[in-house]
C-alpha cells in the first residue's frame, strides 16, 4: 500500500505528535502547525492520535493511491478534487485504488492535512515519523516531499478493512462515510482570526502603549514565516529602558517572543527549545489552529484572557477530540 | 564532593506559568556555576520523584522549565492544572536543602578541536583582537575548564560557561551563509560549537570531528547540561582520522 506522489506541493511534509522527550537535547517538539486538524483527520479514518499524516501547506501536491483507501482531509481548503470531483473535508471517504487526488487554488486557511487508515510507514526517528527540517531527520529522508516521492501506508486495522469493501461499489471513485467531526472542532478557517492569549513572562516590562497596542491592534503575517515561527509585522512592540537585560529560557509553541526590532514572532512547531527574547504572551493552545492557518500576507489580532481560562478551554478541547476518537472507534461506516 | 552549601541561596526559586502545559522555576538572575549545579539537583529530583502528567523538563541558565499535559494532572480540588502542578512543586521544592546539590563528579568530556587554517579561519582575527598570539589564544582556549549550562538554540548545541576573559571577541559584522557542524566559534564573551550546518556570525577558532547531534542514538545530544568540558587541540591529519562516532 502506498501514495504516489506526483507534483509534490509547495511545502508538503510528514508529521505525526512530533518528539516530546528530547527539549534539554535541543531537539524541537515538532509535529503538525495544526495539531487539532491533525487529530481530527486521524480520528476520522479510525487512526490512534499522532499516527503519521501528510501536512500540506498552500499549494497542494498531486497523489495517485496505489490500492483502495481510506482517507481524511481536514484544516485549509485548498480546494481538493478525486479525480476532478471536489473530496469533502472533515470527513473519511475510501477510495479505490487508481484514484488521484490533487488540489487547486487556496480558498481558505494555510495548511491541511491528510490522513489515510493505518498511517504513513515511513521509519521513526528519535519516537516520531514527523518531518524535522532543520534537522534533515524524521519523515522521507528529513525533507520535504518531491515529484515521484512513494510514501508507504501501515495496513489499517480489521474494521478499516471491512470498511474499504464499501469502496468497490459503483458510486465510485469516493464514498464519504456518515461521519463527520463536530464543527466546533473543524471549523472553517476565518480571514482575520482573533486568537486568545495570556499574558506572558516579560508582559510587564513593555510599555503601556505597547502593551494596548498588542490588543488591539493588527498584525499581519509576513512572507518570513514557515513552521518555526509565524513573522508578524505591526505597531512596534517595546519594553520599557529599564528592562532587564535577558538570558536564555524555555519557550514554547504559541509564545509571542519580540526582538529588539518590536516585530513579533509568534513560534510554532519547530520553534527552537530556548529563546533570549522577551515573552510577551502565550497564544492559547485551543486558538494554535486559528495560527496555523493564516497564510503569508493574512491578518491577525490577539485578545487576552486569563491562564484559568486558557486552561479550561484546553480542558474542553481535549474532552471534544477524545469523544470523537471514541465514537469513530465504534462507528460502523 | 556534593555542594549543598549553596543550595538554600537560590531556593525557593520564584514560580510562573509558561502557557497551559508549562511551569518556569526561576533561580535567580545571574549565571553561575552555583545556579547551574541547583538547576542540575533539582532536576534530577524532579526525574527521580515524577508527578502524573510530567512531560518533560528544560534547563537553561537560570531556569527549570516543567513541561506537563494539563489532561494527566490530577485536578481532585477543582483548581486548575497550573495551580495544581505549582502547589505539587512548591511542595517537592520544600524537601529539597536535604538532598544537596548534585555536580557532575566524573572527569571531564574532552572536545578534540583542530585549531585554525581551514578549520578554524577566524583564528588570526582573534588573535589580532585579543592582542595575542595564535598559539597563546588556542592554548588560552584549551587550557580552560568549560560548563555545559544547557543544550538549546538547535539540537545538540551546548552553552558553555568558562571562557577565559581574555579571549572574548565580538561577533563577525556579517554572519557567514554556511557554518559547518563541528565549528567552534566566539561570540562576545561566549564559546560554543555548532551541532548543526546553519547560518552563522560567531568567529570560528576551530572544528571538532566529533557530532555534536546525533539522532540514531538514545541520547541524541554528545553533550548534556552540568558536564564540565575542555577541548583538546588535535592535528588536521587526527582530525581526517578522527572514528566516525563514539
Amino acid at each position: 500500500m502506498s501514495l504516489h506522489i506526483g507534483r509534490p506541493g509547495l511545502l508538503t511534509t510528514i508529521q505525526d505528535a512530533g518528539r516530546p522527550g528530547y527539549r534539554q537535547a535541543g531537539v524541537s517538539v515538532g509535529g503538525p502547525v495544526d495539531p487539532r486538524a491533525l487529530r481530527v483527520a486521524n480520528a476520522l479514518v479510525g487512526n490512534a492520535p499522532g499516527t503519521a499524516a501528510l501536512e500540506i501547506t498552500l499549494l497542494g501536491p498531486t497523489i495517485r493511491f496505489s490500492t483502495d483507501h481510506l482517507l481524511a482531509l481536514t484544516g485549509a481548503d485548498l480546494s481538493a478534487t478525486l479525480n476532478g470531483q471536489p473530496l469533502p473535508l472533515n470527513r473519511a471517504v475510501a477510495v479505490r485504488a487508481g484514484t488521484e487526488l490533487s488540489f487547486g487554488r487556496p480558498k481558505a486557511g494555510c495548511r491541511a492535512y491528510l490522513a489515510v487508515a493505518g498511517g504513513l510507514a515511513v521509519p521513526t526517528v528519535l519516537g516520531s515519523r514527523g518531518t524535522y527540517l532543520a534537522a534533515g531527520i524524521g519523515g522521507l529522508a528529513g525533507r520535504a516531499l518531491r515529484a515521484d516521492d512513494v510514501l508507504p501506508v501501515a495496513a489499517p486495522g480489521a474494521v478499516r478493512q471491512r470498511q474499504l469493501l464499501l469502496a468497490r461499489s459503483p458510486q465510485l471513485p469516493r464514498v464519504a462515510a456518515s461521519w463527520f467531526a463536530d464543527p466546533a472542532l473543524t471549523p472553517r478557517p476565518e480571514v482575520a482570526p482573533l486568537l486568545r492569549a495570556v499574558p506572558g513572562p516579560e508582559y510587564g516590562q513593555f510599555t503601556a502603549a505597547s502593551q494596548r497596542a498588542f490588543w488591539a491592534e493588527e498584525f499581519r503575517v509576513t512572507p518570513a514565516s514557515n513552521r518555526m515561527g509565524s513573522r508578524l509585522a505591526g505597531p512596534a512592540l517595546l519594553r520599557s529602558a529599564y528592562a532587564p537585560e535577558l538570558l536564555s529560557a524555555a519557550v514554547t509553541f504559541g509564545t509571542v517572543q519580540v526582538p529588539p526590532g518590536g516585530q513579533p514572532i509568534v513560534l510554532l512547531a519547530d520553534h527552537q527549545t530556548t529563546g533570549g527574547y522577551p515573552r510577551l504572551a502565550l497564544v492559547a493552545a485551543t486558538d494554535w489552529s486559528r495560527l496555523a492557518q493564516v497564510p503569508p500576507g493574512g491578518v491577525l489580532r490577539f485578545q487576552e484572557i486569563s491562564l484559568p481560562e486558557a486552561q479550561q478551554l484546553y480542558m474542553e478541547q481535549e474532552q471534544q477530540l477524545r469523544q470523537l476518537e471514541r465514537a469513530v472507534a465504534l462507528r460502523p461506516m | 564532593m556534593p555542594d549543598s552549601s549553596r543550595l538554600p541561596a537560590a531556593l525557593p526559586p520564584r514560580l510562573y506559568p509558561l502557557g497551559e502545559t508549562a511551569v518556569v522555576l526561576e533561580f535567580g538572575a545571574v549565571i553561575s556555576e552555583a545556579t547551574n549545579a541547583t538547576i542540575q539537583a533539582v532536576a534530577k529530583y524532579l526525574l527521580a520523584h515524577p508527578f502524573e502528567g510530567l512531560v518533560e523538563l528544560v534547563p537553561a541558565f537560570t531556569t527549570l522549565t516543567v513541561f506537563y499535559d494539563p489532561w494527566q494532572v490530577c485536578t481532585a480540588g477543582g483548581g486548575s492544572p497550573f495551580e495544581a502542578v505549582a502547589a505539587h512543586l512548591r511542595n517537592q521544592l520544600a524537601q529539597l536543602p536535604a538532598i544537596g546539590a548534585s555536580r557532575e563528579t566524573g572527569p571531564a568530556v574532552e572536545i578534540p578541536v583542530c585549531y585554525g587554517g581551514e578549520f578554524g579561519p577566524d583564528l588570526a582575527m582573534v588573535a589580532r583582537h585579543c592582542g595575542l598570539s595564535e598559539a597563546d589564544v588556542v592554548a588560552r582556549h584549551a587550557g580552560a575548564e568549560y560548563q555545559v549550562h544547557f543544550i538549546g538554540f538547535a539540537p545538540g548545541f551546548p552553552y558553555l560557561g568558562g571562557l577565559p576573559t581574555e579571549l572574548a571577541t565580538p561577533r563577525r559584522a556579517s554572519p557567514r551563509p554556511q557554518v559547518p557542524a563541528g565549528a567552534v566559534g566566539i561570540a562576545g564573551a561566549q564559546t560554543g560549537i555548532y551541532s548543526l550546518p546553519t547560518p552563522g556570525g560567531w568567529q570560528l577558532i576551530g572544528r571538532t570531528p566529533e557530532r555534536l547531534f546525533r539522532p540514531e542514538a538514545a541520547n541524541p545530544s554528545l553533550l548534556r547540561a552540568g558536564q564540565q568540558l575542555r577541548f583538546m587541540p588535535i592535528t588536521a591529519e587526527q582530525f581526517r582520522h578522527w572514528p566516525a562516532a563514539r
